[in-house]
């Protein structure tokens, strides 16, 4: 019975507002898409970290005819060079902590390279003698890198060092930047968010005076007052958190699944799981919000 | 039932105090009409027995409870137990009858089966059984002001308080408020009601209590409306409506010419509508 009443009250109460439910609508669910963004962002930088983790290897680039950095004086490294450098990599104090390494020689290089960029024309200007021999080693430890560094720097042949994670942290950086200025977003429209709210119980609950001014004198319980003009703003906040729900449901099905993933074939995405995981984030936040705001909207309206 | 002990009342702002030291003590039962000017203190009595308003000295107990003692969340619960009539009705426009009588049930969370019980029932003792499913602008005043006596009634409260309700009715229609009030205090309920309408007062002959300028001015049992606070004139010596029926006039109220400038009030009008 008394449910029943509470549901007409709110019923009667999003209708006679729908324009100013509909716009928190609008700004919930805005501001909750750019929160579900920045953590699907968040979810992709640990996606690609977690897999690059294991597999980004350190690369010994060695010298060619070209090179004037590290050992190499435009000379390209020589068989006894490179052998050298194999047997820093197999001694008792290196090899413990080696996983694998290889051999890349310069066909190898070039077939490579010419995977990687088929279709550009970079292609066209580069043949095998540009591209270094290069030594890939995997590490047990892929943040041991500096055992690497140290064995190889200053050794004859040895062009330079390079761990491939430091391309990665840019790449991290780059996202990281992304995904910190859509919480900034959010935040702003959150707040706007909360202010909209807070403001549409006070005219909801000054619509409905009289009926609060009977309900006080006849000594309805303040919960009984206070929770139709809640769940008001609730419900509406819950409508526009199930949309930013969507929105973030979409982007990883349109846009990272359907079309990320087919431009960029060699990089790890987020599936599904990740929006999934947000959702319950942004549902969470909308209540939340809503509840807050208009329980303090409501008791200050009912104090006076 | 209703106990002041030298309470006194001073607005935030105001000049002056609203109530100066009231002391005032109203047995089970009772039925008390609290007259006085305009401004005297009737309505600040009011709101502080409901405890819409805390006194600034004082103490009030209302149904053997401390208005000082009971917490805020519990005055709803205090406020179940009194029942309050207005001079403006107070009714909701979108609600029947029946829906704006209920209303004070549901919102306090009685079942369904004791509204569909009560309401009938309280709207047969205000004499409105038949007007169940009509809305409030479909009503007179008096019909109206009957609504809002069943609303105030309904949960059989221990106490009702009136401010003024028959202040928009005629006497005809005013009589047959007080009728229904009278009804009601029969039943058991303690009635405090504020009013200008001396006719009433002097009719009913019941307990009066003055206010003036915020202190008690006279606490008569079977008192009339004979009161200081307005001056003497010579409107006073005018009939009363219940004066008038007695001698067999015609009211005089029923004279009244509605095509006069009301803010004119002619020579011979009834005295009491000026206080």
């Amino acid at each position: 019975m008394r449910l029943g009443f509470i549901l007409r009250e709110v019923g009667t109460g999003l209708a006679r507002n729908a324009s100013m439910v509909v716009s928190i609508i609008l700004v919930t669910f805005i501001s909750l898409t750019f929160v579900g963004t920045a953590s699907l962002l968040q979810a992709q930088i640990n996606e690609m970290r977690g897999y690059w983790f294991d597999r980004a290897q350190v690369a010994i680039y060695l010298c060619t005819d070209f090179s004037t950095l590290g050992g190499c004086d435009q000379q390209q490294a020589t068989t006894d060079q490179i052998r050298g450098v194999e047997a820093q990599l197999e001694s008792p104090s290196l090899q413990p902590y080696i996983e694998t390494y290889y051999f890349e020689d310069r066909q190898m290089a070039y077939d490579n390279f010419r995977e990687q960029f088929a279709g550009s024309q970079v292609v066209d200007l580069v043949s095998p003698e540009f591209l270094p021999e290069t030594f890939w080693v995997s590490l047990v430890d892929p943040t041991q890198t500096d055992l690497i560094f140290e064995a190889m720097a200053g050794l004859a042949g040895v062009e330079s060092v390079v761990d491939q994670r430091s391309y990665l942290d840019e790449i991290f950086a780059l996202l990281n930047a992304g995904s910190i200025t859509a919480v900034a977003v959010a935040a702003l429209m959150l707040v706007a968010a909360a202010l909209l709210i807070s403001t549409t119980i006070r005219l909801s609950a000054f619509s409905r005076r009289r009926e609060l001014g009977i309900m006080r004198l006849v000594g309805a319980s303040n919960r009984f007052i206070q929770t139709p003009f809640i769940l008001e703003g609730v419900v509406a906040a819950l409508v526009g958190a199930v949309l930013a729900s969507g929105a973030v449901w979409a982007i990883v099905h349109y846009f990272v699944r359907g079309y990320l993933v087919t431009e960029l074939p060699t990089t790890v995405f987020i599936s599904y799981d990740a929006a999934f995981a947000t959702m319950p984030l942004l549902i969470g936040t909308g209540i939340a919000l809503a509840a807050v705001a208009s329980y303090a909207s409501i008791s200050r309206y009912l104090r006076v | 039932m209703i106990l002041f002990d030298d309470v006194s009342k001073v607005y935030r702002g105001a000049a002056h105090p609203a109530l100066t030291n009231v002391s005032l003590n109203i047995q089970p039962g009772e039925f008390v009409f609290l007259v006085g000017s305009s401004g005297s203190g009737k309505s600040s009595l009011l709101r502080l027995i409901l405890k819409e308003e805390r006194p600034s000295a004082g103490s009030i107990h209302v149904l053997g409870q401390d208005l000082r003692r009971i917490p805020a969340r519990k005055v709803p619960l205090f406020r179940r137990s009194l029942g309050v009539v207005f001079q403006d009705f107070r009714l909701l426009p979108q609600k029947t009858v029946f829906d704006n009588v209920a209303f004070t049930l549901q919102v306090i969370g009685k079942s369904q089966g004791f509204i569909h019980e009560a309401v009938p029932d309280v709207l047969q003792t205000v004499g409105l059984a038949g007007k169940a499913q009509n809305f409030p602008h479909e009503l007179s005043g008096g019909e109206q002001q009957r609504v809002a006596i069943a609303r105030a009634a309904v949960n059989k409260p221990e106490i009702l308080l009136a401010d003024e309700p028959t202040g928009n009715l005629d006497p005809a229609t005013s009589a047959g408020i007080m009728n229904v009030l009278s009804r009601i205090n029969a039943s058991g309920t303690t009635v405090l009601m504020a009013t200008h309408d001396a006719g009433i007062v002097n009719q009913m002959q019941r307990r009066v209590v003055e206010i003036s300028k915020g202190r008690i001015a006279r606490d008569e049992h079977q008192g009339g409306y004979q009161t200081t606070s307005i001056p003497l004139g010579e409107a006073d010596t005018a009939p009363t409506p219940i004066q008038a029926e007695e001698s067999g006039a015609t009211p005089i109220r029923k004279n009244v010419d509605l095509s006069v400038d009301p803010d004119e009030v002619p020579s011979q009008f009834p005295w009491e509508l000026r206080a």
